[in-house]
């Protein structure tokens, strides 16, 4: 069945996604590893809903939904910190030392 | 072709698109190869018997978060290619150490297999999509017994909404 | 529940206890209410003693042997050990009872004109108060663990009164002292209590006793180290050699306060404790021998240091020492002796807290003399006094009374005790040798009391007045609120042997029938009785000691040479040894008191407390967070990205304990 390469597939998206976080400074490259990390879920979730019941088909919807909030509100994030900074390198974002 | 082969090569397509959306060094690069790995995985999905989610992910997914991360690219001129964002030897190295490890513990995890007892018999989607349709399969459950959830889903859109427009807008 | 009045008996302890309560809202705020504060810390004791005497009629009217037991509530109950607030009222309580709410009445009476001036008087009836209490605690206590708590509480009392005038160092020192020597005795009540419970599996006195004889061997290592143990702790209280050394200095409190704690009731706590556990005792013969030989010994040595002391309150103490001695040859001897002991005990508190409110008197003109003139002469040394009959008859006629008393001249109610005490250890002594030797010791200590005694009062009362001119206008007898109750004590000196007048003058030993239901099962081995002939002939001896004293004293000593104390030379030769109460202080300072402050300053405190705890512990541990900090404020650098590398690696530690 396509439950195996399904769940491989996953795991190889899941960590680029990981990859792409560690590897990148921009923080819109950031975000956009973020979304193939919770593509990459969802994609185990539809897999095992074949095996486990429709509740996973429900679940990814709610993850597309928490997807598109977290888009919304990280982009506004970015905005504001980009007017503030003229920047959205990672690297200039060092206000969280205390 | 068997849909095994038809699932793999969507699947290679995927994880290519992956790949090349994380070593782009344009974030408009970075977005598209993210859409051709969103679509890819749209048709994964339509072979894995979930066709509404199928269609969901290209609407939603492919089709207005991404327009909302090139609006803000666009926004914030980011369009153009400037110095590489990527980190340096170190920062390299550090990134494919832990992506191994945590590659080799999903696969891990992945090869072992859902416990049988509670493994529904091959079929049972579709089965269930014949008799209630394929938007009413998932329809069903949504608007039942994960009902709380999905009102509790709509005030957190909304918050995300009201959080955005504070956030984003120069002065309120 | 017996419905009679024997029921009420827990109203006594209670009625002090809210004596103390009460004075000691008044001492907080109320200071200056000394009416209210005389009223009510006279009549709790008044009204304890009268529910003592109901009680003891009622328990009289019984005429049970059997204890009465009143269990108030469960204290303790952990595994094994049942432990409840009870009260016991048996004989040897019932005449606890009467004589230290009897004595105590009459003590506090005292107090009311001898505290009048002194600012804290509310305060000093509150704690005089709460050691009643504390003593009631003691002698009713129905197990081991109540009778502890009153032990220790009469114990703090007495710290607490030693240094009730604690602005002046010496008073707080003498408290100390004697708070800490106490503690060396009451650890080992504390692990005779454990041993008991140990053995026995209880510590009421009814189960204890009962298991007593086939819960140990006789004459074994266990029950001996028991009751040498128990006997360490009344060493502590009763002020026997080796932990005597803090009665004296106890002096420092208010005189009433000698009085009442430290000559009448609880010095005698010890007494009554080797009484109470006569069974014990009884099965261990060492221990009864040595109780007996440190009660004799005591009492020898303590008398001579009584011979040459100034003071006038330090003679009454090393004499109380010395009767206590007495007390405690009487218990070691065991059965008959027993009630002998307490017989003594009872004399004792009448005719001994005479002595202590009359020197009281003594002082209060004493000091009114010297304080009207302003004169910083010491009130309380012979030497500055002389003569004062002319002044205060009525003191000096009842404080002879007492001296008679207790030098044992014939008819008063110390003669009677002492007689029978020395009596009973010869008659022990026909079958265990060494009980002669104690015999003899109590004879010569018999002989010194009789010295010492007939020497305070030669010193204080006759010969010509060294008090000084001026002062000399201000002498006068205290008013009556204080020679009421001398009054009273100085017929029941005069009288109090009518309580167990012996066969021999044909009484019927009243006190012995009485105490015989406790007394009984304390018999170590049986002693032929004396013939009267032999009696008649240790009275005679007993007599002509008394009386040697005495007249011995009396032709001696010329209070006629004598200088006030602050023209008086330096004693020489053996004398010197006596005046510095043979250097015991002095050596327990260099054996004990300084290496034990050199090894806690030097090594304790410098060496464990500041490098180790301090050093390594405390410190240390600081050092080590500290050190751990600065490591992790490298990893709080504000760098997101770093964060999020040890994000994904805590991850991965999750999710290899998911996988493993």
């Amino acid at each position: 069945m396509l439950l195996g390469p399904a769940l491989a597939i996953s795991a190889v998206l899941f960590t680029l996604g990981v990859a792409g976080v560690l590897l990148r400074r921009n923080v819109i490259v950031i975000f956009i590893c973020v979304e193939l990390m919770l593509n990459a879920v969802n994609l185990t979730f539809v897999a095992l809903s074949q095996h486990l019941g429709v509740g996973g088909q429900v679940f990814v919807f709610f993850v597309m939904a928490v997807a598109a909030a977290e888009a919304a509100v990280g982009l506004a994030i970015i905005l504001a910190v980009y007017r503030h900074q003229r920047s959205v390198d990672l690297q200039n974002m060092r206000l969280l030392k205390g | 072709m068997s849909t095994l082969t038809v699932f793999w090569i969507f699947g290679v397509i995927a994880m290519l698109g992956g790949l090349l959306c994380i070593t782009r060094r344009s974030p408009i690069g970075s977005a598209l190869w993210l859409v051709v790995t969103l679509f890819a995985l749209a048709a994964m999905f339509v072979l894995l018997d979930a066709q509404f989610l199928a269609a969901l992910q290209v609407l939603v997914y492919a089709g207005a978060i991404m327009v909302l991360f090139l609006f803000v690219i666009m926004l914030l001129n980011l369009g153009r290619p400037g110095p590489s964002d990527i980190r340096g030897t170190m920062g390299i190295g550090v990134a494919i150490v832990l992506a191994g490890v945590l590659l080799f513990q999903l696969r891990v995890l992945g090869t072992a297999a859902p416990p049988e007892a509670i493994a529904l018999p091959p079929g049972t989607m579709a089965a269930l999509q014949q008799r209630e349709g394929i938007i009413g399969s998932v329809a069903g459950p949504l608007f039942d017994a994960y009902l709380i959830p999905f009102e509790i889903a709509s005030v957190l859109l909304l918050a995300a909404i009201v959080g955005a427009v504070v956030l984003a807008k120069k002065r309120l | 529940m017996t419905g009679t009045a024997a029921d009420f008996v827990w109203l006594a302890p209670l009625l002090a206890l809210a004596g103390f309560v009460l004075n000691g809202a008044l001492a907080l705020w109320r200071p200056a209410a000394k009416t209210a504060v005389s009223v009510i810390g006279v009549g709790v004791l008044v009204g304890a003693f009268v529910v003592a005497v109901l009680t003891f009629r009622a328990f009289a009217g019984l005429e049970t042997d059997v204890p009465l037991l009143f269990r108030y509530w469960s204290w303790m109950p952990v595994g094994e050990l049942q432990l409840d607030v009870a009260l016991q009222v048996d004989q040897l309580s019932t005449v606890m009872l009467l004589v230290v709410t009897g004595v105590g009445s009459l003590i506090h009476l005292f107090s009311v004109g001898y505290m009048r001036e002194d600012p804290g008087y509310a305060r000093y009836f509150a704690y005089l108060n709460l050691f009643v209490f504390f003593m009631l605690v003691l002698v009713l206590g129905a197990n081991f663990a109540v009778l502890f708590v009153g032990w220790e509480g009469v114990g703090l009392c007495s710290y607490l009164l030693i240094g009730f005038w604690f602005t002046e160092t010496v008073n707080a020192d003498a408290g100390r002292k004697a708070f800490v020597v106490n503690r060396i005795g009451d650890f080992g009540f504390l692990l005779a209590m454990l041993m008991i419970f140990w053995a026995t599996g209880s510590l009421d006195f009814g189960a204890v006793f009962g298991q007593a004889p086939a819960a140990f061997d006789a004459g074994g290592a266990a029950i001996t180290g028991i009751t040498l143990l128990l006997f360490l702790g009344c060493t502590g209280k009763s002020a026997q050699i080796p932990l005597y050394t803090w009665l004296p200095d106890a002096m420092q409190g208010p005189t009433p306060v000698s009085a009442l704690i430290h000559a009448a009731t609880m010095v005698t706590a010890g007494v009554y404790l080797v009484a109470r556990c006569g069974v014990l005792f009884a099965l261990a013969p060492l221990s009864s021998a040595v109780v007996a030989g440190t009660g004799a010994l005591t009492a020898l040595f303590a008398a001579t240091i009584a011979l040459k002391q100034w003071d006038i309150k330090r003679v009454l103490a090393y004499s109380t020492i010395s009767q206590l001695g007495y007390m405690f040859l009487a218990v070691g001897t065991g059965g008959a002796a027993m009630a002998a002991g307490i017989f003594h005990l009872a004399t004792h508190a009448f005719f001994k807290a005479l002595l202590f409110l009359g020197s009281g008197s003594v002082i209060f003109a004493m000091h009114r003399a010297y304080h009207a003139t302003h004169s910083p002469e010491d009130a309380q040394d012979m030497r500055n006094m002389g003569g004062l009959r002319r002044f205060m008859p009525w003191t000096a006629m009842l404080m002879w009374i007492a001296t008679l008393a207790i030098a044992g001249v014939p008819f008063f109610s110390g003669f009677f005790s002492k007689d029978e005490i020395l009596a009973a250890a010869f008659a022990r002594g026909t079958v265990h040798p060494q009980w002669l030797v104690f015999w003899a010791i109590g004879l010569v200590a018999a002989l010194l009391t009789a010295f010492y005694m007939t020497r305070l009062m030669l010193y204080t009362f006759h010969g010509p007045n060294r008090t000084g001119e001026r002062e000399r206008q201000h002498l006068a007898e205290a008013p009556w609120m204080m020679t009421g109750p001398l009054l009273v004590l100085g017929v029941l000196s005069a009288v109090g042997g009518l309580l167990n007048l012996p066969a021999l003058w044909g009484g019927n030993a009243w006190l012995h029938h009485w105490l015989e239901p406790v007394t009984e099962s304390a018999v170590v081995d049986a002693v032929p009785p004396l013939s009267h002939g032999t009696e008649w002939v240790l009275v005679g001896i007993a007599v002509a000691v008394a009386v040697l004293g005495v007249v011995g004293a009396w032709r001696l000593l010329k209070p006629a040479g004598l200088v006030p104390a602050r023209e008086a030379p330096a004693e020489r030769g053996f004398q010197r040894v006596l005046r510095n109460k043979w250097y015991v202080d002095e050596i327990y300072d260099a054996l004990i008191v300084r290496p034990i402050v050199w090894l806690s300053r030097e090594v304790l405190w410098k060496r464990v407390d500041q490098r180790l705890v301090d050093g390594a512990g405390v410190n240390g541990a600081a050092r080590a967070a500290r050190a751990w900090g600065a490591l992790g404020t490298r990893l709080q650098n504000g760098q997101v990205g770093v964060y999020v590398a040890l994000f994904v690696v805590g991850v991965l530690l999750v999710l290899w304990r998911a996988i493993g």
